[in-house]
Parts: structure tokens; C-alpha cells; sequence
């Protein structure tokens, strides 16, 4: 049994003590908040012992792994704090609130050989995966262009502050929505390397943004357009999808389906020329436990296999989440004012 | 409960398979009356049971129905709650604090927070209580004699071992609305375990079956094995999941299943509503012909 903390129990906090507390290879030891109300009800309703700080359930329960559900401000501290401690670490996104809070964090975990992942789920969803896959094999040839995408109703009218209305404490829609976006274009092509050009709008909230628009290029040179908004209420909940054409041919995906164009005879088996559509039914193994979409399950699984040594932590790792903090740091100081 | 149930899925472009469909359908089902169009259908095709989640819009159809009392005679609605998506993204946006500020009803939350800080009575329970009437509202007049929790809040009450609230939700529906629980989960043989520890019997337990194995937590033949050896109400859903498979042999799979009380789908077309009605009750008859030989 692999002993499990975790702190923060806010929507994913909760999701993923839901998720981990069903796994059968994990006991989890402790969970922390501040928010007495969400600790009262766990306390109350729940078997998982309850703290109000986070160091001493460290103390007191010695977790082998934590699982950091924090507002983005609070991550770079709390992760080197636990790995000071040795403990594993699976952190929510995005990593750090800079990307200069990063390479100490990548090097510890690195030298002491500790577990580490950040939680972009999109990487564990069947479509997204086949997507790579394609990508990988150079199915679709020289990719010339992107588009990454993703819309939702978050933000539909003007209300009250929280922190994630805050940008210098992680919220607004570039930290919170767009990161997916960067993260996946990060994954299926290679790291963003530099911004043409940025513009992040305001539609209701004040002083941050919902809407995220940029031109990237990646660091093998693919260009591409982003566009993410989470105002935009014609989505019933966030949708993520990505565009890449190439000269042999285009792949349209999201999470629930994926259409791809192969101009020539040459594609991967199980495909032919032409229009090709494929469902995530198609490549989706069952978890053992489903909460709100396998790929939550996917990665709290893959975790615990991680820190079991049973898989090799190469995906999610603290530096491919650096490399989406680098991409939101650049997309930030691009910025076209007016 | 009724053969056959009429899901609402299509109506609030709720669909597993593509985003395109999607936006087609909430293209198609923007005004209430193709929602009613749609539901007489079902109607004519003979299946009276409506299972629909608690969206604003339903408050609308519940409205027509109440308009119409002669033409939805005998018409039942199982009420499924809550409409998730509606508390995922203010809980995003406003943390669990000012979304139970924001949907508990009257000014019982209001001045548990007074000042910023959580004056809390502990009474989590009634404020659950107090969740469920106010989803509750729309369907007054009209039958509902079982009333679902939505898989999302099943399977995280389930996951954080919270069985007291679900045994409450089966007490508080039972003594308040004079109905059934019903639990909607993807996790069904886990689910089922834990009712029945926690003194549920023979629960009504709505949860994903299909011949791919599509979203059935701990594998489809965990799920088999369950319906063949162990006593609750089965309803299946998502029954032509897995484009893979066509509506025949995907319905024939579950209607061959035992122990499966209900099936619950959804459709948008007549022609579709008809085709999937008649497939279900010829696989039926085909089974209870079977059995009566068997037995003779």
C-alpha cells in the first residue's frame, strides 16, 4: 500500500481524493484545507484524518506521496517542501506561477529520484494519444501549421472576486484553460518557443482574462494559431480540440473524436486514404474506477505506478510542465496592448 | 419501472461521441416545443417514462406538461439530479463556499458566511435536503416516483466513502416526495457493495452497459457476473455506446442480460426512436419465447 496525502480540497482536491481514495493499492493518510467548512464535512461524512496544516499532516502521517490541489500561487513552495521531505509529488496545473520557480523543483525531484507529474489530463485521453501516435509516425508528413483550441462556460457574467480572478495568484483564463491548450501542443508537436503575437481580452471578468489568442511556433518550427475563451456558453463544458495540417495530410481532434485526412495511399494500419473518423470508445481502456472522465483516473493510476517504480515518469513530469510555464510566460509578455 | 425509459441527453447536446453532434443538436433542440415534438414521439412509440436531469430548460417542458393534463396522462418523469455542469463550472468560479452561497435556496447559506467567515451548523445533511427541493420545484404536479443522483455525485460520495449521505439522499427522497432512490453510477458493482452494506436493499441502480465494455468500471464481465448472482433493479444506459457495434447487436446484448429491468436511451429522430423501441421488445419476446420452450 502506498500511503497517500493530499492538500487542497477545492473541485480537483475533492475529484482527486475521490478518485485516489477507490484505488486499491493506496491508503490515503491524510487530507488538508483551510476552508473548515469542506474539513468539518470530510471529518464528519468521510474515514480520511483531517488537518488544517499541511506541514503537520506531513509530520504526523509521513506520506510516501502528496497530491498538491493549492491555488497556483502555493505550488512551488509546497513542492519543495515535500521533496525536501522525500515525498512523491503529483501537482495540479499549471506548475509553477514563473517559470524561474521551476528548475530547482525539476533538479530535486530529479536527483532524489522522486515521482513527479503534473496534472495535464488531456495526455491521458485515448484521442489525444492517437494523435501523437500519428504525429510520431510521420503519417501526416511536414506539419506546417496548428491550431489549438479550447472553449467553455466559466466566466458567463461579471461576478465576485476569487483567486482565480487574481492573476498574480494564478487565475485568469491563460493559466487556468489555455495551459491544456499549451500543453498538448507541447506533448503532440515540441515545446513553444517563441509568440509572434498575444492578446488576452476581458469579456466579463475585471482585471483578468477570458480569452486567450496568440501566434506560436513551436521549437521543430511548426506555427500555429491559439484561441481559447472560457466565456464563450455555446460549450456545455470545456472543449478542447486541436488542428494540424501537414503535407500528407490533417488531423482534426478533441477529446471525443478524431477526424483525420490522409492525402495518399501510405497511412498508418487500420486507416485508408481519405477521411478517416475515430471515437474515443475506440481507444479508451476501462479504469477500475470512473469519477468524472477516465483520463482523471488514467493519471492518478499512472502516478501510483510511478511511484511503485512500475512505469518510467516520463509523462507529465515537472519539466514538460516547465515547458508550458515557459510558453505562458512568453505569451503573457507578448502581449498586444489596445 | 417501465421496459423501456427516455433519456434527455440529446436534448442538452449532451453527447459522448463527438463535439460536432453536439452543437447540432443544441441547434436542433433550441426551442422547447422540438423538445415536446420529440418527447410525443416517444410517446406514440408506447414508452411513458422520461428520465431527465434537472436543467433549467426541463422546468419549461415540466410547465407544458402541467398545461396539459389530458394529452401527458399516465406520463411519469424519473428526475435526475443534479445538473452537474451547472455546479462544476460555478465551483470553478467561485470555489464550494459561494456556489452553496449562490444555489442553496433562501438565506440559510447567506448567514452562515456572514462576515467571510463559515459559521456552520454542521448540518451538511439538511443542506442537502434543501439542494434536492430546490431541484425538486420544477416537477411539482407532475409523478416522480423515483428520483436519481446524478453519477457524478454518486461515484465522489462513493469514492470519499461518504455512505451516509447516500443512504440520506434514499431517506430524505422516500419521506419527502414519497419516491424511490435511484443511483446513477459508473462504478456499479462498487456501488452496489456499498448500498447494500450500508442497509440499502435491492437499490435501483442506473449505470453504463454495453456489448463494448464502455464505461464500466472494473470491466464488463465484473458487470456480468453481477447481474447473474446478485439482487437489485438494473438499468442500463448508454446501451449503443461504442460506435462500433450496430444498434441491433448492441440492443440485442442487453436485452439478452438478465436481471436488467430497464433500458434508458435517448434519440432525436422518430424514425430512430421507432427503430430502437421495436428492436427492444423483439429481443424481448424473442427471450420469452425462449424461456416458455425452456420451461415446457
Amino acid at each position: 500500500m502506498i500511503k497517500v496525502g493530499l492538500i487542497g480540497l477545492g473541485k480537483m482536491g475533492i475529484s482527486h481524493l475521490a478518485i485516489i481514495g477507490a484505488h486499491p493499492q493506496v491508503k490515503v493518510v491524510g487530507v488538508c484545507d483551510t476552508s473548515k467548512m469542506v474539513i468539518d464535512a470530510l471529518e464528519k461524512y468521510s474515514s480520511f484524518p483531517c488537518f488544517s496544516d499541511y506541514k503537520k499532516m506531513l509530520d504526523q502521517t509521513r506520506p510516501d506521496a502528496v497530491i498538491v490541489a493549492v491555488p497556483t500561487k502555493f505550488h512551488s513552495e509546497m513542492v519543495n517542501e515535500l521533496l525536501v521531505r522525500n515525498i512523491h509529488v503529483f501537482s495540479e496545473k499549471p506548475f509553477c506561477l514563473v517559470p524561474e520557480q521551476g528548475p530547482s523543483l525539476i533538479e530535486m525531484a530529479k536527483s532524489k529520484k522522486l515521482a513527479n507529474q503534473v496534472g495535464y489530463h488531456n495526455k491521458f485521453i485515448g484521442t489525444f494519444r492517437e494523435v501523437k501516435r500519428i504525429v510520431d509516425g510521420g503519417w501526416l508528413g511536414e506539419i506546417y501549421h496548428f491550431v489549438g483550441e479550447s472553449y467553455g462556460p466559466v466566466v458567463t457574467k461579471p461576478k465576485q472576486d476569487t483567486w482565480r480572478s487574481k492573476p498574480e495568484e494564478g487565475g485568469g483564463c491563460l493559466m487556468d484553460y489555455a495551459s491544456h491548450v499549451i500543453d498538448l501542443i507541447n506533448y503532440i508537436l515540441a515545446p513553444v518557443k517563441s509568440v509572434k503575437a498575444s492578446m488576452l481580452k476581458s469579456v466579463f471578468s475585471h482585471g483578468v482574462e477570458d480569452a486567450v489568442f496568440a501566434l506560436l511556433e513551436t521549437s521543430s518550427n511548426v506555427s500555429g494559431v491559439l484561441s481559447v475563451n472560457w466565456s464563450d456558453d455555446t460549450y456545455r463544458k470545456m472543449s478542447t480540440s486541436i488542428t494540424l495540417v501537414g503535407d500528407k495530410g490533417k488531423i482534426i481532434s478533441d477529446a471525443n473524436e478524431l477526424k483525420v485526412y490522409f492525402r495518399e495511399k501510405e497511412c498508418p494500419p487500420e486507416y485508408t486514404r481519405g477521411w478517416n473518423v475515430k471515437n474515443i470508445t475506440d481507444f479508451t481502456p476501462p479504469v477500475n474506477f470512473y469519477l468524472r472522465g477516465e483520463e482523471y483516473s488514467a493519471q492518478l493510476d499512472y502516478f501510483v505506478e510511478v511511484v511503485q517504480g512500475k512505469s518510467p515518469n516520463n509523462i507529465n513530469n515537472f519539466e514538460s510542465a516547465w515547458h508550458t510555464d515557459k510558453a505562458i510566460s512568453l505569451i503573457k509578455k507578448a502581449q498586444t496592448l489596445g | 419501472m417501465e421496459r423501456i425509459l427516455f433519456g434527455d441527453n440529446q436534448f442538452f447536446a449532451v453527447n459522448h461521441i463527438s463535439d460536432e453532434k453536439s452543437r447540432a443538436q443544441s441547434i436542433r433542440f433550441k426551442d422547447d416545443s422540438a423538445i415536446i415534438k420529440t418527447l410525443d414521439y416517444a410517446i406514440e412509440s408506447g414508452v411513458n417514462t422520461f428520465m431527465c436531469t434537472t436543467h433549467d430548460r426541463i422546468a419549461n417542458i415540466c410547465e407544458f406538461i402541467r398545461n396539459n393534463p389530458s394529452r401527458y396522462e399516465g406520463f411519469t418523469i424519473y428526475p435526475c439530479m443534479p445538473y452537474a455542469h451547472k455546479y462544476a463550472n460555478a465551483v470553478t468560479e467561485l470555489g464550494i463556499a459561494g456556489t452553496l452561497k449562490q444555489y442553496v435556496p433562501g438565506n440559510f447559506i447567506g448567514s452562515l458566511f456572514k462576515g467571510g467567515v463559515a459559521y456552520l451548523s454542521k448540518d451538511y445533511l439538511s443542506i442537502m435536503e434543501l439542494l434536492i427541493d430546490a431541484e425538486m420545484k420544477m416537477f411539482k404536479g407532475i409523478s416522480t416516483p423515483v428520483i436519481f443522483l446524478q453519477n457524478v455525485i454518486t461515484d465522489m460520495l462513493l469514492g470519499l466513502g461518504m455512505k451516509e449521505v447516500l443512504v440520506a439522499f434514499h431517506r430524505y427522497v422516500a419521506k419527502k416526495y414519497d419516491a424511490e432512490a435511484g443511483y446513477i453510477t459508473m462504478n456499479m458493482p462498487m456501488l452496489l457493495d456499498v448500498l447494500n452494506d450500508a442497509g440499502i436493499e435491492n437499490p435501483i441502480i442506473c449505470s453504463s452497459i454495453n456489448i463494448s465494455g464502455f464505461r464500466m468500471s472494473g470491466g464488463k464481465e465484473k458487470y456480468e457476473e453481477v447481474l447473474r448472482t446478485r439482487k437489485f433493479r438494473a438499468i442500463a444506459m448508454q446501451v449503443l455506446a461504442g460506435g462500433a457495434a450496430s444498434p441491433k447487436a448492441a440492443l440485442e446484448y442487453v436485452c439478452d442480460l438478465p436481471n436488467i429491468e430497464s433500458i434508458l436511451f435517448g434519440a432525436s429522430s422518430k424514425g430512430n426512436i421507432l427503430e430502437t423501441v421495436s428492436l427492444i421488445k423483439q429481443f424481448d419476446q424473442r427471450k420469452l419465447n425462449l424461456n416458455l420452450k425452456n420451461s415446457n
